[in-house]
């Protein structure tokens, strides 16, 4: 399989969508010359190919990129509406919220929203407060959408072809520090990555690390780690948060009896917590030591380095809290 | 429609559609004014948003359109449903929340929607359909048709955010959307006037190079000729177009509201104006009779009368089907 980087792993799964039905479109700001000032090259020679109709550089207008892309959706395309950036979202969460959301289930099933929202989430090295957020498990609450945080090329592109073609909207949210991240990538323009499928990244019998998005890179490299003192880690890769894979984490729970979640998020509120609560409640009884969280202090992201590395959760973080877990 | 005899004389064409487009209105009027009822009667649930005395522009503006164009309504969505041919009867099942309703029982008044007259849902949030109409238009533009899109926003609408962002958005890339604002005055229970700057909704729409109509909009045949013109400049590539209609809401926001915050004597002097009564005037200096047009409000008495009968007599969903429709992947299950 050929090796690329995730960034362009996914403009090659947005490619082949869209010549494979020509009902697929995106809209955003700067689709078409973003990769000229900036390493977001997702949509790089896309409009050469395209066009402007299919390939839409939008005006800085974010309610309206996510409400077109719901109203263009239910009128039977299927758009892809990117906002950049979860930061940028947050002026276009009504849009997502309370119509592309809510508007199959009000309309009591007359229409269908088959939307993608690309929004990235996660810390870019000084990228601050504004740019920087990861807000996830806000979407995880909200009835009527799927949330896909890929960690890997293969998965980004994989699973953005599954998203277009699902015909519920879909919150697709890819790591600014992944962009760049190589990995190889299937060339077969039907290898799709199905949604609600975690995938065992590490194999492992002592305890489960259960990560997404970024934190799966972490969470690896942690167990590299920690295999060298002698405990085995089973990382798993919930590629998607809702919904997101319960059998998958149970059975791999049943095999360690141990279970850490960690993340790059506010730990208040978080994720993390789901996962935690869902399993102590399952399997509560064969948990040898209480489930563990990691997820960032409750505090903006600072800008200055020693500043900024205060809110991230670290590899080493999560080798100390597994080493005490397994004392 | 066929010129019809009536008391010895021919009547016109326009005289026909006319009285055609009266018949709409009144229907729209008596099932506004059933909905009310029912919500006192407990029947219907929640709260209800009538349009008496702004049925003259739904009422044109979807009359000067196909079938399979496309409306995007607001809040106040009986009267567009209505207009664009949504059935009275499924539309009245859906306000009792009961099998039949056009939702489904899932939507109720503010959320009533029949996509298979092109009526893509009344919505809670103001302006929000500015964008939806939008992309709407973007896609009919995309697959290669001639469908033109409408979209209905009070003058309330416009002090949201999405409606300038929808304006530039619909001439930027030149959308087949036609904006309708029904400007009654009022943003819920605030005179618009107190809270908004400048000259208005056509001014404002203007000022993106938008042309603009304004328009008496309890004339129902001012609002035709207007509706008419800027749908055909919309169907031969003419690009957005706007459509400034002046009225007046003669109940409150909600149907239970009074209207305590109005100036004394406003509301009985707008009812001298209100559409129904003025078209009724125009037919009968037509020739239409004193007999047709009691006929008219017979019928639409009637038929409504009968929505409700048949509304009482359909069951409430199961339960079950809460479950339903939430999503394909993730939905939730019934516990039974």
């Amino acid at each position: 399989m050929p090796e690329m980087i995730y960034a362009d792993a996914v403009r090659e799964g947005l490619a082949e969508e869209m010549r494979r039905d020509k009902l697929v479109w995106a809209l955003g700001e700067d689709l078409s010359t973003a990769h000229t000032s900036t390493s977001a090259n997702q949509y790089k020679d896309l409009i050469e190919e395209f066009g402007p109709r299919r390939i839409v550089n939008a005006p800085i207008s974010e309610s309206t990129i996510m409400g077109a892309g719901v109203g263009a959706a239910v009128a039977g395309t299927r758009p892809i509406a990117d906002l950049r950036s979860i930061d940028f979202a947050m002026c276009a969460i009504d849009e997502l919220v309370n119509q592309a959301a809510k508007i199959r289930y009000m309309f009591g099933g007359q229409a269908r929203v088959p939307l993608v929202a690309r929004m990235a989430i996660g810390t870019r090295r000084g990228a601050a407060a504004q740019h920087s957020q990861s807000y996830e498990s806000w979407f995880v609450h909200i009835p009527g959408l799927i949330v896909v945080t890929p960690s890997t090329p293969a998965d980004g592109k994989g699973l953005l072809k599954s998203a277009i073609r699902c015909d519920d909207p879909v919150v697709f949210m890819e790591h600014k520090e992944l962009w760049g991240a190589k990995g190889e990538v299937s060339a077969d323009p039907e290898h799709l990555v199905p949604l609600g499928k975690a995938r065992i990244a590490r194999v492992g019998k002592d305890l489960t690390i259960v990560a997404w998005s970024r934190m799966v890179v972490l969470a690896c490299k942690a167990a590299e780690e920690l295999a060298t003192a002698g405990i085995d880690a089973e990382v798993i890769d919930l590629r998607t948060l809702w919904p997101w894979d319960q059998e998958a984490v149970f059975a791999s729970v049943r095999k360690t009896r141990r279970l850490l979640v960690p993340q790059e998020a506010v730990l208040a509120g978080g994720f993390a917590g789901e996962v935690a609560a869902t399993v102590a409640e399952a399997l509560g009884d064969v948990l040898k030591t209480s489930v563990r969280r990691l997820g960032a202090p409750r505090m903006p992201v600072p800008y200055a380095p020693p500043l900024e590395d205060e809110y991230r959760i670290t590899d080493r973080q999560i080798v100390a809290t597994a080493r005490s877990m397994c004392r | 429609m066929p010129p019809a005899a009536t008391a010895g004389t021919e009547r016109s064409n326009q005289t026909e559609r006319i009285f055609g487009m009266f018949k709409t209105m009144l229907l729209i009027r008596a099932f506004d004014e059933a909905a009310h009822q029912m919500l006192v009667e407990g029947l219907v649930h929640g709260s209800v948003h009538q349009s008496i005395g702004q049925e003259a522009i739904a009422v044109a503006v979807c009359g000067n359109m196909r079938r399979d164009d496309l409306i995007q309504s607001n809040h106040r969505g009986h009267a567009h449903a209505i207009a664009k041919g949504a059935n009275p009867t499924a539309m009245m099942k859906e306000l009792f929340g009961r099998v039949g309703g056009t939702n489904g029982g899932k939507g109720g008044s503010m959320h009533i929607a029949d996509f298979s007259v092109g009526m893509l849902g009344a919505n809670g949030i103001l302006a929000d359909g500015m964008s939806l109409a939008a992309g709407a238009a973007q896609a009919v533009t995309l697959k290669g048709e001639d469908k033109v899109v409408g979209v209905f926003v009070g003058d309330g609408s416009t002090n949201r955010g999405p409606f300038y962002e929808s304006l530039n958005w619909a001439k930027v890339f030149h959308l087949p959307l036609l904006v309708v604002c029904e400007d009654n005055g009022y943003a819920s229970t605030t005179a618009t006037s107190s809270v908004t700057s400048g000259g208005g909704p056509a001014v404002r729409a203007a000022s993106f190079d938008i042309p603009v109509v304004s328009v008496d909009g309890n004339d129902l045949r001012a609002v035709d000729a207007a509706a008419a013109e800027l749908i055909e400049r919309i169907r031969n590539g003419g690009g957005p177009q706007f459509l400034h209609a002046a009225t007046y809401r003669l109940t409150g926001h909600v149907s239970k509201d009074q209207g305590m915050y109005r100036p004394a004597g406003e509301f009985e002097q707008r009812w001298d104006h209100e559409p129904v009564r003025r078209c009724e005037a125009w037919l009968a200096e037509q020739g239409v009779s004193p007999g047709d047009i009691e006929a008219a409000h017979s019928a639409a008495q009637a038929a409504i009368a009968t929505s409700v009968a048949e509304a009482k007599l359909a069951p409430f969903p199961a339960p079950s089907l809460a479950y339903a429709d939430v999503q394909d992947v993730g939905g939730p299950s019934c516990p039974k």
